[in-house]
């Protein structure tokens, strides 16, 4: 009885182990099966129109609000310090270095990641993953392998759209509603965003957490409870830890990208 | 004729033709059919648990080539597990499965997927892929097995659908065939690679007299037409005795009685007679096992 409380997180504690292990086997036999995507593109090309395209509105326009906020709040700082012709800068390193990647995996995560836990899941409920496995096709290589793949690819392609709507959104309030400079934003923005420094590091970003939000959202769907429960269980999840891997990793990604 | 009608007699002309009954049934202590190249499938000693039962605890039976061969018991008995155990889904705790002699290894990937292309299956919910058409579902397993011209493999597939009367439907999805259509559709699938064998998990549940009376008639014809082994896992005994020619029944763990359809119709073994029968109480009790009904009525309890 004194033990039962010790015994239930021992347990808790084997279950997470047990599933991270099952989860690293699973992007092991994804990795390998690699050379499916290669041999058949059509199947990586569906997907990046599945992951990729059908994201493209709901990225735009989230970058849009999201540069839009941006040029208010970024003129109302910078406008103390008399410097509103840094905002074009402020507005684009934002974007290049943190918000792209950050909110476009957020969004990936809650958009693509989740239908892609749905359609796993129920792949396995319907036996559909089964009855490939009975015709010898290897369901990881050739479901699982080109997603990942889609997934992976399509995250920076989005954050750069996402980046690039949102400067438009920040030129729009910042020179259009609020009166800066044209020139002065351009050329501040020009000047001052370094290609190695700010861009290339949120490309590194985004292809990291579209490494971590595909394949939790993979092993969400092809690790669930075959029934209507355990699917729904399985997207939830995969959109919350998703979220939390994207935004704890950025921190250290961050820290280790541009602390001393 | 009527369409039922139409269908018993293509009935009753395959089971003429069916192949000769093996034995006559060993019942309660069973030993397996002797085989040798006979037998398609053996399995000796079968162990396989689950959360610490026992769901088989030394089975033993063998599929003889060219038969169709029934697994029938009770749900619950593990029978779809049986499937999984032959097919290589799940490993056995203990005992051997072989397929045409060479042992089914359910962790040597390589070497049992080379088993499965030998092998069809038809899932109890047809298992189809829904984002693809009838005609590419079926095609499903030429393309990722073949490289064959794109007008023969049309020429393939047509005839498979065919076989299962449904090459009119081959532009339809999923989603738009009746349960026991996509039954047929998946069984076009499951024989597109002209297997050795063709696995059937509950074929005849949730259909129709008449779906279910076409589905009875195409798998006695396509296996006495394509020279197949058929292994039906069923609980429906009128349909799988009229099409089986010989019937392993399972309980307990256990292979309980085998034997021809006219032998086990005539078996007096209690537990026999009341699967065949469809009695409600028997061997197989109609309660599940409870404390006495007074004791759980009158004690406080959480449910």
């Amino acid at each position: 009885m004194l033990f039962d409380p010790l015994a239930r997180l021992g347990r808790a504690g084997l279950g997470v182990l047990e599933r991270l292990g099952r989860a690293h086997r699973l992007l092991l036999a994804i990795l390998l099966g690699s050379a499916e995507v290669l041999l058949r593109p059509r199947l990586l090309i569906a997907q990046l129109y599945n992951i990729g395209v059908l994201s493209v509105l709901i990225i735009s326009v989230s970058g849009l609000f999201v540069g839009m906020v941006l040029g208010l709040q970024g003129h109302y700082v910078l406008a103390r310090f008399g410097a509103v012709e840094s905002l074009g800068l402020m507005v684009a390193a934002s974007l290049v270095r943190e918000l792209g990647p950050v909110v476009t995996a957020l969004l990936v995560a809650g958009r693509a990641g989740s239908a892609l836990s749905a359609e796993i899941g129920l792949m396995k409920a319907t036996e559909q993953l089964a009855g490939l496995e009975l015709m010898a096709v290897d369901p990881v290589r050739r479901i699982l392998a080109p997603r990942f793949y889609g997934g992976v690819l399509a995250m920076p392609l989005l954050a750069a759209i996402f980046s690039a709507v949102g400067v438009l959104g920040g030129f729009f309030v910042g020179v259009g509603l609020l009166g800066v400079d044209a020139g002065a934003f351009w050329s501040q923005m020009q000047n001052q965003v370094d290609f190695r420094e700010d861009i290339v590091n949120g490309v590194i970003k985004s292809l990291v957490f579209g490494v971590v939000v595909t394949w939790i959202a993979l092993f969400q769907g092809h690790d669930c409870v075959p029934t209507s429960e355990g699917v729904s269980r399985a997207t939830t999840r995969t959109v919350v830890l998703g979220a939390l891997a994207v935004l704890g990793l950025d921190f250290i990604l961050t820290a280790l990208m541009f602390g001393d | 004729m009527s369409i039922t009608k139409g269908y018993q007699v293509r009935l009753a002309q395959v089971r003429r033709r069916r192949v000769a009954p093996m034995s006559e049934p060993i019942i309660e202590q069973p030993a397996p059919v002797t085989g040798g190249g006979d037998v398609l499938v053996r399995i000796r000693g079968l162990v396989f648990r689950r959360g610490g039962r026992a769901i088989f605890d030394g089975v033993e039976l063998d599929i003889r080539r060219g038969a169709v061969t029934a697994i029938m018991g009770p749900s619950g008995t593990g029978k779809t597990t049986l499937l999984k155990l032959i097919t290589g889904q799940l490993p056995p705790d203990a005992g051997t499965i072989e397929f045409d002699g060479e042992p089914v290894r359910a962790r040597d990937r390589a070497a049992l997927y080379r088993l499965r292309r030998r092998m069809g299956m038809l899932f109890q919910s047809g298992a189809l892929l829904t984002d693809l058409s009838v005609f590419d579902n079926v095609a499903y397993p030429l393309r990722e097995h073949g490289r064959l011209p794109a007008s023969l493999l049309r020429k393939l597939v047509l005839l498979k659908l065919e076989a299962v009367g449904l090459r009119g439907a081959r532009d339809l999805m999923p989603a738009e065939l009746s349960g026991g259509m996509a039954r047929r559709v998946a069984l076009a699938r499951a024989i597109a690679l002209d297997p050795d064998m063709v696995l059937y998990d509950e074929p005849f549940t949730g259909q129709d007299p008449i779906s279910m009376g076409v589905l009875v008639a195409l798998i006695r014809q396509l296996n006495d037409a394509s020279n197949l082994t058929s292994l039906v896992v069923s609980h429906d005994v009128r349909e799988t005795a009229q099409i089986a020619d010989y019937i392993y029944l399972i309980a307990r763990g256990q292979v309980i009685a085998q034997g021809s359809p006219e032998a086990l119709a005539r078996d007096a073994s209690p537990w026999v007679r009341q699967f065949m029968d469809a009695k409600p109480d028997g061997p197989v009790h109609f309660h599940h096992p409870a404390p006495a009904l007074e004791a759980d009525l009158f004690t406080r309890g959480r449910h």
